[in-house]
């Protein structure tokens, strides 16, 4: 287990609010001092624009803009640091690949699968894309008990296996993308992603994969050239860098063949009356003034997290889920309705669940009054809850900064809540 | 600061004017965004007034009460009087301070009702 207490004295919000409870990572995770110090020391030290000046204080601010950009390539092990580009947020990179490459690939009767456990950001886009070209728009089915993608199969020695037969009526020779998360937002369910692509490569090699990574990239080490996969996408502000800053990697062939969506100032070689030619990746996807001294702060989020190590923070993790999983099943047993399977080999510190008949939102609100922060709702994955024909679900997450005394004052209010409602 | 005071526990648990109308003149859906949460409210209005209303709902504790209380206050009203009720009006029925995030629920009958005098005023410009 990581050493909490410690942890926490590098998060500001714990000494403000010292009896804060805070189990919704998932949304956005809290944030350390050095992180905050670090945006504030480029706007006192160094705040100019970058690229465009050649004076030093710009030469200072492109420099550390750049080396944001390095640490995220090294991070994800992308072939070069300029597949990495800056974006507003995952949802804005996903739309790019959609608007900016799909749009021009896809054509009548083409066929896009999502599935149904993305969150929003990965669904709507590609329903529209589908929508405008007629193409088809195929979502992979959930197993409601074990909360697997439907071809995933379960082995009884805690093995995942692709039934291929399953994933051959979802891939085919008309698939030309698949867009799929690494972790669900709501089940937690960690999908075998190596082998998922290896066995959709296997059925057809022409199909583009995107992974959506805004709940992986902040509790698990991601390789892209190890995956195989061609894009990938995620957020700073999961992983403990600003808010304003999405990720989008994709393999530098493809990004060649990808179009921009905004067009303006430095995204630009050449402008002339007639005509203008754009940059090179990943500026030309840059268009306009980034968020500076977010990805100059996001930098030092990565350090904090490679600090503290990927595999500490997974580990910690499964312990609480563990820990949360075992506690909320002995005390509230059939009073309980969690989603997915409590095999923890498979599953992120996310738990969604239903108490009792308890409104997710007014349970939410009585744990909010004890300064325990859970999200409530449908988590932007309707599709999902309508599968499981809930409206919503209350969701606890945890990160680095949790411990089992959280989990424990989760089950005392709940407790609370029951007698309460 | 606690937002379930017994009087709003006591109309989620028994709502005023739950169920539907025989004869409704105007009904209307509306969703919580937040949450998927529904609201259906169907009026019976003639000549310009109230009558009655029925509600069903799937929501929270305070978008139930919000709507059991809300309703049953504009029941009888004109139109008129209808079109000039604010949303602070609705939050002072429910007694309690509520977040931004939490006042949604709070206005989903307000703004049900909202719409249904906004389509009645087209109906009638037509």
């Amino acid at each position: 287990m990581l050493n909490v207490q410690k942890i926490k004295r590098d998060f500001p919000i714990f000494q403000k609010i010292p009896n804060l409870i805070y189990l919704d990572s998932t949304a956005t995770s809290l944030k350390p001092r050095e992180v905050m110090k670090k945006g504030r020391e480029y706007y006192e030290n160094y705040g100019a624009n970058i690229f465009r000046g050649i004076y030093s204080l710009s030469e200072r601010a492109t420099e550390a803009y750049e080396e944001t950009r390095k640490k995220m390539a090294k991070l994800i092990n992308a072939y070069y640091a300029e597949e990495v580009i800056f974006t507003k947020n995952t949802t804005e990179s996903i739309n790019l690949i959609v608007f900016g490459l799909a749009r021009y690939l896809i054509k009548k009767d083409d066929e896009i699968l999502v599935t149904m456990m993305e969150h929003h950001s990965n669904f709507v886009p590609w329903q529209m894309l589908c929508q405008e070209k007629k193409a088809k728009f195929r979502v992979v089915g959930v197993e409601k008990d074990n909360g697997f993608l439907d071809f995933v199969d379960f082995e009884r020695n805690n093995n995942l296996k692709i039934n291929m037969d399953k994933l051959k009526k979802w891939v085919t020779k008309k698939t030309r993308f698949f867009s799929l998360t690494s972790i669900s937002n709501v089940l937690g369910t960690i999908n075998p992603i190596k082998e998922i692509i290896k066995a959709v490569k296997e059925i057809n090699k022409e199909t583009i994969i995107i992974i959506d990574g805004a709940q992986a990239l902040p509790h698990q080490s991601v390789n892209v050239q190890d995956l195989g996969i061609d894009f990938f996408v995620g957020s700073s502000h999961k992983m403990l860098g600003p808010t304003g800053v999405g990720i989008l990697w994709g393999r530098l062939e493809l990004l060649r063949q990808m179009r921009p969506v905004f067009y303006g100032g430095e995204m630009v070689e050449w402008v002339s009356k007639e005509k203008s030619i754009f940059q090179n990746p990943p500026y030309r996807f840059e268009a306009g003034t980034p968020a500076i001294a977010q990805v100059v702060a996001l930098g030092t989020a990565i350090d904090y997290l490679i600090k503290i190590g990927f595999k500490n923070i997974e580990n910690h993790e499964k312990e609480l889920v563990r820990y949360a999983f075992d506690c909320l099943k002995k005390t509230f047993g059939e009073k309980i309705k969690i989603l997915g399977k409590d095999n923890i080999l498979f599953r992120s510190g996310i738990i969604s669940f239903n108490l009792r008949k308890i409104h997710p939102h007014d349970l939410a609100h009585f744990l909010g009054q004890k300064n325990i922060c859970v999200r409530s709702g449908h988590h932007c994955a309707m599709p999902l809850h309508q599968f499981y024909r809930i409206n919503g679900s209350v969701r606890a997450s945890f990160y680095l900064y949790n411990d089992f005394s959280d989990i424990d004052k989760l089950i005392l209010n709940l407790k609370k809540a029951i007698n309460f409602f | 600061m606690d937002i379930y005071k017994e009087n709003i526990l006591y109309h989620s648990r028994y709502p005023k004017n739950y169920g539907r109308l025989k004869d409704k003149t105007h009904s209307i859906r509306i969703n919580n965004p937040l949450c998927g949460d529904q609201i259906e409210i169907e009026l019976k209005i003639k000549k310009g007034i109230i009558k009655k209303i029925g509600f069903v709902a799937e929501g929270c504790i305070i978008s139930r009460a919000s709507s059991s209380m809300f309703l049953e206050f504009i029941k009888g009203k004109t139109l008129k009087e209808l079109g000039q009720i604010s949303q602070d009006q609705v939050i002072k029925l429910l007694g309690v301070k509520l977040g931004v995030n939490r006042m949604k629920c709070a206005l989903l009958p307000f703004l049900a009702i909202r719409d249904i005098l906004k389509a009645n005023v087209k109906k009638n410009n037509q």
